[in-house]
């Protein structure tokens, strides 16, 4: 029976998510974030919702709209300060989310132990800061490294350029960002593209994200500014 | 291109750098061939006033080699943005990849620089520029502590004093760490100082500025380079 990743649309492709979910959403800043999935996820209804993404939303729509809501109880990130971040500052100041502040590289590389099956993994970066508080310190050949854990989630939400129903990807410019590692690190990754084609027409050796990580595709061909 | 502004008040005889003069020091800095990453905030501002006749690969965080200038408003595309989420374009040569492999690359030692901001220095080289502590502003490290740890050298480009005109050149940070001992050299808006073992060396000033003025803006002491020169940007 032929593999078929495809459905018909936002509100099957994020179908099951559920209270309590651990959901990563790629992009950074306004590039690259999947705002019909989250949009998805906002009207499943799902709360108690920790969400894993680079920052914490702009302006009133996507991530923005989603912590608004009150549904998400805790986001992990590297940077949720931004210009327009108003909802997350807001429930932030008054202390109705919690922030876990990782380093940008330590986020990543977390989500890649999580895909690759690694334990753990020393890491230079936050050594003497406070982000390194509790965590446990090793020397090697003269150098102190942290102790990071992997990171992984339910659901991952990434956006992409191209797809096929086997669910192999490219991305577009610095869209790819977080789209490539969140996708190893969820049990379910849903992607939102821009284009589907027909199985063999990518390039074999221009795919980015193989099939084999990808669980859901759903095509969304409208070009909308979203107030991010 | 100048939008430099004189300073009022203490009967000061100089001119501050804009943000972009800033830059354009820093970038003129540079040495040909390297590798660098321009963190947010002044430090993104070098990418359009690069020098002419050095070929220098900027790096962006979000997953980007060969980072060009600041593309015109019709050129804009929304899938190419830099750590400051500002439209830029891709020089020939560029290329994209995953945040991973962006973080291995400055973690992993293989860029030459990083040029990050800051909110206070120490004289020994500390660099705390990722919270305030202050709840109503919510703390943001994005790439600083990888970058911090992984760059061959930090250069950090700032404002020399706060809006309120307090030192942020400081003896001991107050504020928490992104790491401790690693910036190498300061470009602020009226001088450019190395952090060396033997404490802070000023090797430009802005002219009219005497290195008394300086030190009253600086809290650990400054030492003046033999060479020292008068700080001019275009």
């Amino acid at each position: 029976m032929p593999i078929d990743k495809i459905v018909p649309d936002v509100a099957a492709a994020v179908a099951g998510v559920k209270d309590g979910d651990t959901i990563m959403i790629s992009g950074f800043g306004f590039a690259g974030v999947p705002n019909d999935l989250i949009h998805g996820v906002l009207d499943s209804g799902a709360k108690d919702l920790t969400v894993i993404s680079n920052n914490a939303g702009t302006g009133t729509e996507g991530l923005a709209a989603l912590i608004g809501s009150g549904r998400v109880k805790r986001i992990i990130c590297s940077y949720p300060r931004s210009k327009g971040s108003d909802q997350f500052d807001a429930r932030y100041a008054a202390g109705e989310i919690e922030l876990e502040l990782v380093p940008q590289g330590t986020l990543s590389e977390r989500m890649r132990a999580a895909g690759a099956g690694v334990a753990g993994f020393y890491t230079p970066t936050g050594v003497g800061t406070d982000l390194a508080e509790g965590k446990e310190v090793r020397n090697f050949e003269g150098r102190d490294y942290v102790l990071e854990l992997p990171l992984r989630a339910d659901l991952a939400l990434v956006q992409a350029y191209k797809a096929d129903r086997w669910g192999n990807l490219i991305y577009s410019k610095a869209a790819r960002n977080f789209g490539p590692v969140m996708a190893l690190a969820a049990d379910l990754t849903i992607v939102q593209v821009r284009e589907i084609v027909p199985l063999g027409d990518m390039d074999p050796e221009a795919i980015v994200t193989p099939s084999i990580f990808v669980d859901r595709v759903v095509h969304i061909d409208n070009d909308r500014e979203w107030d991010i | 291109m100048s939008t430099a502004v004189s300073t009022s008040g203490q009967g000061a005889g100089f001119t501050k750098l804009s943000r972009l003069q800033i830059a354009r020091r820093a970038a003129e800095m540079i040495p040909d061939g390297s590798f660098v990453n321009l963190g947010i905030g002044i430090p993104t501002l070098a990418a359009n006033v690069m020098p002419e006749g050095k070929e220098i690969v900027l790096h962006s965080e979000n997953g980007i080699l060969g980072v060009g200038p600041a593309p015109a408003e019709a050129d804009r595309d929304r899938d190419l943005i830099n750590a400051s989420k500002e439209y830029v374009t891709l020089r020939p040569g560029g290329s994209f990849f995953v945040h991973s492999d962006a973080f291995a690359m400055i973690r992993g030692g293989h860029l030459d620089l990083a040029l990050l901001g800051a909110f206070q220095v120490a004289g020994n080289g500390d660099l705390a520029n990722w919270t305030t502590g202050d709840r109503r502003f919510p703390p943001g490290v994005g790439g600083a502590m990888d970058l911090a740890a992984g760059a061959k050298g930090i250069w950090v480009l700032t404002d020399h004093v706060t809006k309120k005109g307090e030192p942020k050149i400081v003896n001991t940070c107050s504020l928490p760490l992104t790491a401790p001992g690693v910036v190498k050299r300061i470009f602020t808006d009226i001088a450019v100082i190395d952090v060396t073992e033997g404490g802070l060396v000023v090797r430009e000033m802005v002219p009219g500025l005497t290195l008394e003025q300086l030190q009253e803006m600086t809290e650990p002491p400054l030492t003046l380079a033999d060479d020292w020169k008068e700080l001019v940007v275009a």
